[in-house]
């Protein structure tokens, strides 16, 4: 955990860049709350600024009305009791043990991911991303090249792999992604390594025939590894909006997601639909991306991420 | 993929439906449910405000005249506004409340012709939002006009990104016919990793513009890296493209599924780049599309195509009205008819119609129809087209698979069977369920469909010329469509039926009558 403490800080310096990016005379919500007396119009304010971080309509809502009862009952008066409450609420919503990676059970190898995703939400590069994370643990790790659809998926995956130094198992352009995957569990079992990583193509969860793919990949690995895939993340932009509700629904349906890899969480935008996310769907946050280079990763810090959540 | 918006559109409409007149109270509470779906279509929260607050004056401040109720007026205002704020003119919007015109044969085109060429196009974007699919699609679009186009590759930051452009781009100019050509301009010697090439692309597109002069390409398409757009370094690096090359068009590459970070992102990069046009994509996701409504308002672009598939060249036009109309729940049949135009010819549909009036159709020409009728997209999509349809079909699961199991009989059965389907007794029945993988009961169901199929459109041929001008007008003023798909009469007039269409549908709809 003590690499942990190394990690907030780079978080802090991500979440600096964006802050100094957009500083321009808007003031901060948190500056606006703290030694602020609480009355209707800053609660107005919040709402405003919880919507605008794509927390949607529901969650806002609900949140907002308990911070109104909190306020008319007299429990909370001021602008640094309302983030003390939403911080308190929000790390209630993701406790530390719903946020490690799940693995094999101690003694048995490999552990399985299973990498999904729409497309365009950077899932090679997530994967090039915890790959860096995994071998900085002293774990040796196997990638799987299953998105035998988009040009060039491939390639992209096997030049992080060369950069990263480790091994690509891949199948021909065009082939059965759950071919691919059985090649990959086979060599993995093999060679003996501690973690298989799948790439899967990305797919807008509209696409019945496409996600039922992503069951059929999840069998073919269950049948030779059982218990695999250990762990299914969801690589998620931050800059999506509501809809990623959807999404998260879906490849739950047919994928049995169990974490979020939140990517892009470096920009301007929020990610605040995790939240919402996690309120319907239970599906914990694990990691975020924070850049283009492997090392941008973290572990997913709820604290942290309700500070962002205001930083204006 | 509106279903929401639609809904609660519909919703504000009934809630008025029964008031005499507009007034604060009545339609500030009937906004709010819009507000509402709004936010949750992503939509941005200026915009939103904006939106309802335009809307609520122009209601307010409208004379309610005698022919229209204070509904209509309310949704009249409501589709104004919404064809303004995606883009369109206020001429737009009034020649959309009358008969929808068909797209005239020759219209302009969203990408401009210039001579001599090339036509240099840069596109733009966040990570991941779907530039180099986006060159693919356009690269085809143009194809198929007789266009020829260069893609240069001047994203040399996201490993294999110039070996996808490539791939992309010999697969159009394998896939579509026609003189055109489409090649790919690539150095792949100058790629770098992240952060390690900044400026180079600048001399790529540099030589790219030389290399196009040369080949005497009609449209060159320069690809560039994604980037953020708090990236101070790579924003730079475009400004310096643009100011090099001063490119006839910039477009803004958008991700349909954003959220309200649209606009800082919209914003940032036109603030840069003074983009002047949007690409939509992943359009066909359930996304209800708010992005479209904010980065409109806040760039002042408009939005120039969407992406609404993942075949090479799903890429339509946009088009401020047609979309509204979509949203509102009316539909979009002009496209639709475009759509057809793309995959049938003159020829063809007279050929057919004439089958058609002597009542000899087969199951070879409902098999070719069939076919004809899927390269136009996926079934769903299509019928989201209909007026009033898509709101029905939310709950639907259409597979595209049962209509793979239609083909599948007619393709079992024998070359007199398909002349004349009357010919299959229960043997014949057992063997084409046997060859075509289904159920004798999946056979006679659907000869059954087909007789009855065959009998009217029999019936529709022969009215006389007159009857079927008169049906075609009926059409096209929504009347005939009402009694096949309850829910459309005339453009504002939802007729205050409810607005889900659940197995309560039928009932409703004899009531109505």
């Amino acid at each position: 955990m003590a690499f942990l403490g190394s990690l907030v800080n780079k978080f802090k310096q991500g979440l600096e860049k964006t802050r100094a990016a957009l500083v321009g005379g808007a003031q901060g919500l948190r500056n606006l709350l703290t030694g602020r007396r609480l009355d209707e119009a800053l609660i107005d304010d919040l709402e405003r600024s919880l919507l605008r971080a794509d927390v949607g309509v529901k969650t806002t809502t609900s949140l907002i009305e308990s911070i109104r009862a909190e306020f008319r009952s007299g429990a909370i008066t001021t602008g640094d009791q309302v983030i003390d409450f939403v911080k308190a609420r929000l790390r209630d919503l993701w406790p530390a043990q719903d946020r490690a990676l799940l693995g094999a059970p101690a003694g048995s190898r490999p552990t399985v991911v299973l990498v999904t995703g729409v497309n365009g939400v950077g899932k090679t590069t997530s994967i090039a991303k915890l790959c860096q994370l995994l071998r900085s643990q002293g774990k040796s790790v196997l990638l799987g090249a299953c998105d035998t659809f988009r040009a060039g998926a491939v390639r992209q995956l096997e030049i992080w792999a060369e950069r990263l130094n480790v091994e690509v198992v891949k199948g021909a352009q065009g082939g059965d992604p759950a071919a691919v995957a059985f090649d990959a569990c086979s060599a993995a079992l093999a060679r003996g390594v501690d973690v298989l990583i799948l790439d899967t193509a990305g797919r807008l969860h509209t696409q019945d025939p496409l996600m039922r793919q992503l069951t059929k990949i999840r069998s073919v690995v269950a049948k030779q590894i059982p218990g695999a895939p250990h762990e299914t993340l969801l690589v998620l932009d931050a800059t999506s909006g509501q809809n990623a509700l959807r999404q998260a629904e879906e490849f739950q349906k047919s994928a049995g997601v169990t974490g979020i890899f939140l990517s892009k969480l470096d920009g301007t935008a929020k990610g605040g639909i995790v939240i919402a996310i996690k309120d319907a769907t239970s599906i914990p946050v694990k990691f975020v991306g924070l850049g283009e280079t492997p090392e941008d990763v973290q572990a997913f810090d709820p604290g942290v991420f309700v500070e962002a959540l205001f930083a204006e | 993929m509106f279903e929401r918006l639609s809904d609660a559109f519909q919703g504000l409409y009934r809630k008025l439906a029964g008031q005499s007149e507009i007034s604060e109270r009545n339609i500030a509470e009937a906004m709010g449910e819009v507000r509402t779906a709004l936010l949750d279509a992503d939509v941005h929260i200026d915009v939103v405000n904006a939106f309802c607050d335009s809307v609520k004056q122009d209601a307010l401040g409208a004379h309610v005249t005698k022919s229209l109720t204070p509904a209509q007026e309310i949704i009249g205002a409501v589709h104004k506004r919404l064809v303004e704020f995606l883009g369109g003119t206020s001429a737009d919007a009034a020649a959309a409340m009358g008969t929808p015109a068909l797209p005239a044969a020759t219209g302009d085109s969203p990408i401009l012709k210039i001579s001599p060429g090339p036509t240099i196009v840069m596109m733009c974007g966040l990570q991941g939002s779907g530039k180099t699919t986006t060159c693919g699609k356009l690269a085809a679009y143009l194809k198929k006009r007789g266009r020829s186009v260069m893609v240069a590759a001047a994203d040399l930051q996201r490993p294999a990104a110039v070996e996808q452009l490539q791939t992309v781009a010999a697969q159009v100019e394998k896939e579509f016919p026609g003189t055109a050509r489409v090649t790919c301009y690539a150095e792949p010697d100058k790629v770098a990793a992240y952060g390690k090439a900044v400026g180079v692309a600048v001399d790529v597109c540099r030589r790219a513009v030389e290399e196009a002069r040369k080949t005497g390409v009609d449209v060159l398409i320069l690809d560039t890296a994604g980037r953020l757009h708090v990236n101070d370094a790579l924003m730079g690096e475009l400004t310096q493209v643009n100011r090099v090359l001063n490119p006839h068009h910039i477009f803004l590459v958008v991700d349909a599924m954003t959220g309200q970070d649209a606009v800082n992102s919209a914003k940032a990069f036109h603030e840069r780049l003074k983009v002047d046009g949007v690409i939509l994509t992943k359009f066909d996701s359930d996304t209800r599309g708010g992005a479209a409504l904010s980065v409109k308002h806040v760039t002042g672009a408009p939005i120039k195509f969407v992406g609404v598939g993942e075949k090479i060249d799903a890429i339509e036009e946009f088009h401020a009205t047609r979309m509204a109309g979509r949203i509102l729940g009316m539909g979009d049949v002009v496209s639709l008819v475009e759509k057809a135009q793309e995959q049938v010819s003159q020829e063809d549909a007279e050929k057919l119609q004439d089958k058609l009036a002597k009542g000899q159709m087969t199951m070879d020409d409902f098999l070719k129809q069939l076919k004809m009728l899927r390269r136009m997209g996926p079934f769903k999509q299509l019928l989201g087209l209909l007026p009033g349809v898509g709101s029905m079909m939310k709950d639907v699961h259409i597979e595209d698979k049962e209509l793979d199991k239609v083909e599948a009989i007619i393709s079992s059965m024998t070359r007199k069977e398909r002349e004349n389907p009357s010919l299959v007794d229960t043997a014949r029945r057992r063997r084409i369920a046997k060859g075509s993988g289904s159920s004798p009961d999946a056979v006679a169901k659907l000869l059954k469909q087909f007789e009855m199929l065959s009998r009217m459109s029999k019936t529709m041929a022969s009215m006389s010329g007159m009857d079927k001008v008169k049906a075609v007008k009926e059409m096209s003023k929504g009347g005939a469509m009402d009694s096949m798909v309850p829910g459309l009469s005339g453009m504002p007039d939802f007729s205050g039926r409810g607005s889900s269409f659940t197995p309560s549908v039928k009932s409703r709809f004899k009531k109505r009558k």
